[in-house]
């Protein structure tokens, strides 16, 4: 287990280390000039003052060095100044993660807890109207863009019925709406994909079994299928933390709140670049944590994998898939 | 009260299709009388099973409310709310259900599957401890054969043979020491040697117990070892019943009849075969549109001077001292690596059937995989009409594939749902580029006739048909390139027996027509005795007897194989 561990630890440096190199490439590729935009766009600056001001920022040297110099401090955690504000791109980015994390993390737990509930329930009541009606909730979910949302809940709970703040933080009241309209289409999505993967659970062998051994629906649903089904929805639930972030953009617009949104929002139309490269990082961190969380829920969720692993024998799990 | 346990009274379960209405099951009326083993035997379709689904309250929900009367212990069940049925289930009447492989759930462990059928049924005791729950468990497994049950309890079901899943099914059936067990074709996805195992073990619970079991199956020949009575059934209905000698010496009705003809473990020698003329309709081997029969090799510019180097009589195929060695994990601690074929070595002559049989694990499909060069031998030498092409590479091994196809087990799974059974077979054509459209088009209308279907297939998907169907359209394609060996890896064993003596008539006919030499597998030696000129006995990677197939029926030398033939249900 902790070879395995280390090994993904491994790959996910790797990924940090590619989207560094990567964003590197693509922001100096673009036409910009960061001196310039350092000093402003005011005519009083002479090109002497521009040529020290790039040599203070070190980008008159050659690309390889400038790449090292800069790989040698991120990985010390020094991602450079930002050009607007001229503070360390980790404190502004450092500052912006809590507004965010709790937007987005209440988000995802509602996403979740949703998603999985619509599931479940529309499985539970089966083919009648009411499963069927449930099951026409998520289409509609993914359908409908997070700022329509974000604007509808915004007009029926702030402004007429008064429930909710609509602007800026307001301690956890401020929170519920931002929460809610992140999590609509992440919701949506798992409910879908659940709700497919019981279905197909449901036809196996082995719930037969389990209604012939006298087990009511609760049991069947939740203690066999349920676990069964969270494999496929697994992985999707992990790509949409990586959307989550995203999300967050627009909800931070819609809600004008601080947070990491607005800060790249903010960085990207200023071309304030360090700051851009910090979020780029930021959110490849974010990914690889949560597919190394993921990975490692998987083992515990199925045991074939952990098999796999321990006896290497790839081929004869597919042979039983295959069989099965 | 009744003096039978169960009386099924004019039963009827209608399954509801679009428009139609599907008569699975129509008045049928049997009883299960105390500690009695009854035997329901029919073809896929005959309704067999959903009769026995029926007796547990669990048809699927396409299927209308049973009708008629099913009256368990005194008590009619036709009906009865969910509730109640749940009472019944596991403790009045359990399931023993066919497929071992997917019947228990992946993710929990051996155990906990056997602990939830004590709980549910309260049979544990009003408030029994862990420990009393846990020994229980241990206990079950245990009488149903499990060899190690503390180990197993903590398993996971992939981590168990086929045998051994069937076992813990077995433990959760009997947890509750039901009156009735339910068994839907216990044993037909297992090997031989292990239904043998298994029938005996399920008979020995079940007598000392005062059980009774219904017990469905396809193959004629376990029922008629293991019931006390047999009834026969077809489309629905029951149409004979009776002792199973009487059944077997003097069946009444004619479907009957066909049943015992085609059980191979039944019908004792080999049928006549026809030996036609081996006459190659047209087109060399390898490819159907050559005009004048050049030789494929010349064709493709390969050096061959001599079509068959050694004469006429150099076998098809020939391979000698074949290895295979797969290598262990380093961490497992076991010997680097696990010989899965051991210098095995037999040849298959022109237009002749060598038969390799053995049980899962026995290295025949490895064998198989290295000669249609699908894995590379570890040491030995393959020969294909005499030429050594055991160290092929690139566009030669690729051309290999023209002289030797493949038909697989399970002809669900090896056909592809989204092409026309016309793609389906023209696609080794289209692979390498033979023929025009229209060629090709006439080369699958002439090949589905030829397996004996109507040419109205060639539009249908795989799901339109049935699985003697899908065989025949994977026995199309394997033939569609003129190949000089076909490998069929137990083309039957996922089929029922009156469609298996189909599909081994057809392929027997196709030989004496076009031919082609067969290397067929199986695990079942009366399936290898109807098709099979030769034998060989696989045991752990050697072939421990080889012959001529009556030659081993008549005087098997090794022990393995006499173990084989006893497994033949009702050959004792």
């Amino acid at each position: 287990m902790a070879r395995y561990l280390l090994g993904r630890v491994l790959q996910g440096a790797f990924v940090l280390w590619a989207a560094y190199t990567l964003s590197f490439a693509v922001l100096f590729a673009l036409p910009s000039d960061p001196a310039a935009i350092v000093a402003g766009t005011s005519n009083s600056v002479t090109p002497e003052q521009l040529d020290a001001l790039r040599h203070e920022l070190g980008i008159d040297r050659p690309l390889t060095e400038q790449y090292l110099t800069k790989l040698g401090g991120a990985l010390h955690g020094d991602l450079g100044r930002s050009t607007q504000s001229g503070e360390a791109v980790s404190s502004v980015i450092g500052g912006a993660v809590p507004p965010t994390l709790a937007v987005t993390g209440a988000g995802f737990v509602l996403a979740v807890a949703l998603g999985t509930g619509l599931a479940v329930l529309a499985t539970v009541t089966g083919h009648g109207r009411l499963g069927r009606a449930l099951l026409s909730l998520p289409p509609l979910g993914v359908a409908i863009p997070s700022f329509v949302v974000g604007l509808l809940l915004l007009q029926w709970f702030s402004f007429t019925w008064n429930l909710f703040p609509a602007i800026g933080e307001g301690g956890w009241r401020g929170i519920v709406l931002p929460a809610v309209t992140i999590a609509v289409q992440p919701a949506a999505l798992i409910a879908q994909v659940l709700a497919k993967s019981m279905g197909d659970e449901l036809g196996k062998d082995y719930v037969d079994v389990a209604r012939a051994k006298g087990a009511g629906p609760f049991r069947v649903n939740v203690r066999h299928v349920l676990r069964n089904a969270a494999l496929p929805a697994l992985t999707l639930t992990g790509l949409l933390v990586g959307g989550l972030l995203t999300g967050a953009i627009v909800v931070e617009a819609v809600f004008s709140r601080q947070g990491l949104g607005q800060i790249t929002q903010g960085a990207v139309s200023a071309e304030d670049l360090p700051v851009v490269q910090g979020m780029v990082l930021l959110g490849a961190l974010v990914f690889v944590t949560v597919n190394i969380g993921v990975d490692l829920l998987y083992q515990v969720l199925d045991p074939r994998l952990a098999v796999e692993r321990r006896t290497g024998r790839r081929s004869a799990l597919f042979a039983f898939a295959g069989r099965g | 009260m009744s003096p039978h346990l169960l009386e099924v009274d004019d039963l009827a379960v209608h399954y509801r299709a679009r428009r139609s209405v599907v008569r699975a099951v129509d008045a049928v009326s049997f009883t299960v009388g105390e500690g009695e083993t009854v035997a329901i035997v029919g073809e896929s379709g005959s309704g067999k099973s959903t009769t026995a689904y029926a007796l547990l309250g669990l048809l699927p929900r396409s299927a209308a409310p049973a009708r008629g009367r099913i009256v368990f212990a005194g008590r009619d069940l036709v009906g009865l709310p969910e509730r109640r049925w749940r009472e019944l289930r596991g403790r009045e009447i359990a399931l023993i259900p066919q497929d071992p492989g997917t019947s228990l759930n992946p993710v929990q462990r051996i155990g906990a599957q056997v602990a939830e059928a004590l709980l549910l049924s309260g049979e544990a005791g009003e408030g029994a401890g862990r420990d009393a729950v846990r020994a229980r468990t241990l206990e079950l497994l245990a009488d149903a054969g499990l060899p190690e049950p503390e180990l197993r309890a903590r398993q996971y079901p992939s981590q168990l043979s086929g045998g051994m899943r069937q076992r813990a099914l077995i433990a959760i059936a009997i947890a509750a020491r039901p009156r009735l067990i339910v068994a839907d074709e216990p044993t037909s996805a297992l090997d031989v040697t292990v239904q043998r195992r298994i029938l005996d073990h399920i008979g020995g619970l079940i007598r000392a117990s005062g059980t009774s079991m219904l017990l469905i199956t396809h193959d004629l020949g376990v029922a008629a070892e293991r019931a006390d009575r047999i009834l026969v059934m077809r489309s629905g209905s029951i149409v004979e019943q009776g002792a199973p000698e009487e059944v077997l010496a003097n069946p009444r009705d004619p479907y009957t009849r066909t049943l015992i003809e085609a059980a191979p473990s039944l019908s004792g020698a080999p049928r006549p075969r026809r030996a036609g003329p081996a006459v190659i309709p047209g087109g060399a081997p390898g490819d159907p549109f050559a005009e004048t029969s050049p030789d494929l090799a010349a064709r493709t510019g390969q050096d061959r001077a001599d079509p068959a180097p050694g004469g006429p009589d150099e076998p098809v195929v020939r391979v000698e001292g074949l290895v295979k060695e797969f290598r262990l994990p380093r961490s497992s601690g076991a010997p680097g690596t696990v010989r899965a074929v051991d210098g095995v070595s037999f040849a298959i002559p022109r237009g002749r059937t060598y038969g390799l049989v053995g049980e899962s694990g026995s290295g025949k499909s490895t064998t198989a995989r290295l000669i249609l060069r699908l894995a590379e031998p570890t040491e030995g030498r393959v020969l294909l009409g005499g030429e050594d092409v055991t160290r092929t590479r690139g566009a030669a091994q690729r051309l290999l594939r023209r002289r030797m196809q493949i038909v697989h087990q399970n002809p669900f799974a090896s056909l592809d749902p989204r092409r026309t059974i016309e793609q389906t077979v023209t696609d080794p054509l289209a692979s390498f580029g033979l023929g025009s459209r229209a060629q090709r088009r006439r080369r699958a209308a002439e090949l589905v006739d030829l397996v004996a279907l109507p040419a109205s297939v060639l539009r249908r998907r795989p799901a339109e048909l049935s699985g003697g169907q899908r065989q025949r359209v994977a026995i199309a394609r394997a033939l569609v390139l003129n190949p000089e060996l076909v490998v069929c890896d137990e083309p039957v064993s996922a089929l029922d027996v009156s469609v298996q003596a189909q599909i081994l008539d057809l392929l027997a006919a196709l030989q004496a027509e076009l031919g082609v030499s067969y290397l067929f597998i199986s695990h079942d030696l009366a399936v290898v005795r109807h098709i099979a000129d030769e034998v060989g006995v696989l045991h752990r990677g050697r072939l421990v007897e080889s012959g001529p197939t009556e030659e081993i029926f008549a005087r098997a030398r090794h022990a393995y194989t006499r173990e084989l033939l006893d497994a033949i249900p009702g050959r004792r």
